[in-house]
């Protein structure tokens, strides 16, 4: 749109997922963030690129580390960044929803960072806004800006996405990263494998190019890097697996379990684990084989250049 | 009395094979004559040029809910009376799951009276199977029938403990009344938003089986087989509900069943990008299951085809996928989509008529369903071949919950007439 602009502009208006991002695209936000890493480890880590602009975290769903993670991110840039958080029972599903979204469009936010417990809340609620819209995690669909922080952590040290054998593991089923992922590694050139008992694996999921494992030695054979995700409580005693203990001793990732993957194969989880479920301490905390802080570290630079993508476009007297 | 003559018709009836160019003469709200001779008989009756038209015995629509009692915001007997009339619907069946729930003989006297009252399409009603719905306690099955209803159903409501099934067609069998089902298994069910499969996957929403569907029935086929009772199934949408089905019959059970046009006319795929006007129960099925619905159509395993209309305000689909309503609006669009078989070559205009009109009326015993000497002047006008695009803000219905908007269609409605009277397309 402003011809000025050295770098090439992401193209699309909101971040609602990964599906249908082109490999240009993830690169673009991946490079962006790449930028950012830096910065955010020097003492003086501001800037003043979203001077004057608003964003708002609206979360119907509660998340103390995604929202912290926008939340700083939006203030390196030097936007003003305003938590709403309406997670709790007092919000009747839905109706509010809109309701919500109109109200806060009528403050002329900048950039909406939506997170919601149902798949395609976020969507939605971009039909109805003027501004732009960066999906924070929608149901069992989609947690775009957790796949670009993954994407970006496996590429700072594997150097590459391309080729790499990646097992994503355990609750596929209700999981928005494992789909967000799946999206971004295929798209990457990445071969994606999923593992877990047959409750939590998805019907047709083979349909997103994937392959699909019930046991962990074969699912995890020669893989270069292993995705844990997090099993909810709710679904632990009886309803999904039958106990925690059983679910450890088949899907939860060990060392012995992991001696079958490549020497240097990677351990990544979104957090929070919980260990002695779906992960040992011990292979969590292997400061060379654990990538977990690194991918908090991550989230930060991403979710800054998720927000300049989006906002750079719109005109800012202020920073030029 | 009043007569009237319709001239220049292509006369239409399913249930004699006919089909040739003729004109029919209405007198006292009764068909009185085909082809009557010009002269004393015709002479001073209002006439209508048809323009080699199809005229055909009007639409049977055996499944609409109408939100009369209770909802009136939504769709009231008088507003779905105007969308059925204009969609060529002489006769209509409510369902029961109104507030209160109709389960009582005085809310089935209640439809009846307002059916006179507003005086376009007949209006009758299922009652409830069970008390308030609620799948436990049989309604006064004897009782209801006498006052009119002419079925009984708990709606969207699968009766899922399988004693009360079994009892309420035994004890309904007593009465020689109809059951409705709606063939789902409630626990595999629940909590779905769209059938189970590529898409629900990729949109991360929780699935239904289609193995919910064919489960229910054949349940249901073993209880039809202890009591001998009647049994209809709802708005089947499955390539194996349909096989277990075509097998009942062929084992002559008093089975039947019918699908509403979405089931043959779309698939999961509407649901596009989280569209919950393409939220239906059962959900919009895979290609494989529509094309099961087209081959059961054909072969008649498929009785009948009802509009499942369901309306729903704005408030209730612009919701979150899960959170949204299930279900869509058809009066308006039956016929259209119906004559969309025809066009494609799947159906003979008589076989489609059939499914729309004389089937529903058998099944449900109803006079109505015939183009034939001595039968109700309830009919309909239609031009087979005329292409438009389907426009719900045209709609009568109170609310616009339809996938169709904008679908471009061939067939469209010139004149219904009730009884004799003209109550859509009336002046010339």
């Amino acid at each position: 749109m402003t011809g000025t602009l050295s770098s090439p502009a992401y193209p699309h208006r909101h971040i609602l997922g990964i599906e249908g991002l082109s490999p240009d695209d993830i690169t673009l936000l991946l490079d962006k963030a790449e930028t950012y890493v830096e910065q955010n480890r020097q003492a003086d880590k501001k800037r003043s690129l979203l001077r004057g602009r608003t964003i708002i975290n609206l979360f119907f769903e509660n998340s103390t580390r995604t929202r912290t993670s926008f939340e700083v991110a939006g203030k390196r840039l030097g936007g003003d960044v305003i938590n709403m958080s309406v997670a709790g029972s007092s919000i009747k599903k839905g109706e509010t929803l809109i309701d919500t979204a109109m109200t806060l469009n009528a403050m002329h936010p900048d950039v909406l960072v939506v997170r919601h417990s149902e798949s395609g809340a976020v969507h939605l609620l971009a039909q109805k806004v003027n501004c732009a819209v960066i999906n924070a995690g929608d149901g069992a669909h989609e947690h775009p800006t957790q796949a670009l922080l993954d994407a970006l952590t496996i590429r700072r040290r594997k150097e590459r996405l391309q080729g790499l054998v990646v097992a994503i593991c355990g609750d596929i089923l209700h999981s928005r990263v494992a789909r967000s992922n799946i999206h971004l590694l295929n798209t990457m050139g990445a071969r994606v494998r999923v593992v877990a008992p047959r409750t939590l694996i998805p019907s047709a999921i083979d349909r997103m190019g994937v392959e699909v494992f019930h046991d962990m030695a074969a699912g995890l054979k020669g893989v270069d890097i292993v995705m844990m995700l997090r099993l909810q409580t709710e679904r632990m005693h009886g309803s999904f697996v039958p106990s925690t203990r059983e679910y450890f001793h088949f899907f939860g990732l060990d060392a012995k379990k992991l001696a079958v993957a490549k020497p240097d194969a990677l351990i990544m989880h979104p957090g929070p684990m919980n260990r002695g479920v779906e992960i040992d301490s011990e292979v969590a905390d292997d400061i060379d084989r654990s990538l977990i802080r690194q991918q908090v570290e991550m989230g930060v630079a991403v979710r800054m250049a998720c927000l300049e993508a989006l906002t750079r476009e719109i005109p800012n007297e202020l920073s030029l | 009395m009043s007569r009237i003559f319709l001239r220049n018709a292509r006369l239409l009836d399913p249930a004699s094979g006919l089909d040739r160019k003729g004109s029919l003469l209405v007198a006292d709200g009764k068909i009185a004559e085909l082809d009557p001779p010009l002269g004393s008989s015709t002479a001073g009756a209002k006439e209508i040029e048809c323009q080699g038209h199809c005229l055909a015995p009007g639409l049977v629509d055996m499944r609409v809910e109408l939100r009369e009692p209770g909802q009136e915001h939504v769709e009231t007997l008088e507003s779905g009376s105007a969308a059925a009339v204009a969609g060529g619907v002489t006769t209509m069946v409510a369902l029961p799951n109104t507030e209160p729930a109709i389960d009582d003989i005085a809310l089935v006297e209640f439809v009846a009276r307002r059916s006179r009252e507003i005086g376009r399409t007949h209006i009758r009603t299922y009652a409830a199977a069970t008390r308030g719905l609620n799948g436990r306690e049989i309604t006064e099955i004897g009782l209801l029938q006498a006052a009119g209803a002419v079925g009984f159903t708990d709606a969207h409501a699968a009766i899922a403990d399988a004693v009360v099934m079994r009892r309420a067609l035994s004890y309904a069998r007593t009465f020689d009344a109809l059951l409705i089902q709606h063939p789902e298994e409630p626990a595999l069910a629940a909590g779905g938003a769209l059938t189970e499969g590529e898409t629900a996957t990729r949109l991360g929403l929780p699935g239904i089986t289609p193995a919910a569907e064919v489960m229910m029935v054949e349940r249901d086929l073993r209880l039809v087989e202890i009591t001998g009772a009647r049994l209809h199934f709802a708005h089947v949408s499955t390539a194996a509900a349909i096989e277990a089905i075509r097998r009942a019959k062929a084992q002559s059970l008093p089975v039947t069943c019918d699908t509403a046009p979405a089931y043959f006319a779309l698939n999961e795929t509407a649901v596009g990008e989280y569209r919950t006007f393409a939220k239906l129960s059962p959900p919009l099925r895979v290609e494989e299951d529509r094309r099961a619905v087209v081959e059961g159509l054909k072969d008649g395993t498929i009785d009948a085809i009802a509009s499942d209309h369901s309306p729903h305000p704005a408030d209730s689909k612009r919701l979150p996928f899960t959170s949204a309503e299930a279900g869509i609006i058809g009066l308006e669009t039956l016929l259209p989509l119906t004559l969309e078989l025809v066009h494609n070559r799947h159906l003979t205009l008589l076989q489609a008529l059939k499914a729309v009109s004389q089937r529903p009326a058998e099944i449900l015993r109803l006079p109505a369903g015939r183009l034939a000497e001595g039968q109700p002047a309830d009919l309909v006008l239609f031009d087979l071949e005329r292409p438009y695009k389907i426009a719900v803000d045209e709609f009568r219905s109170k609310s616009k919950n339809s996938p169709f908007d904008g679908r471009p269609v061939q067939g469209r409605v010139l004149k219904t007439m009730v009884e004799g009277r003209l109550v859509f397309g009336g002046e010339a």
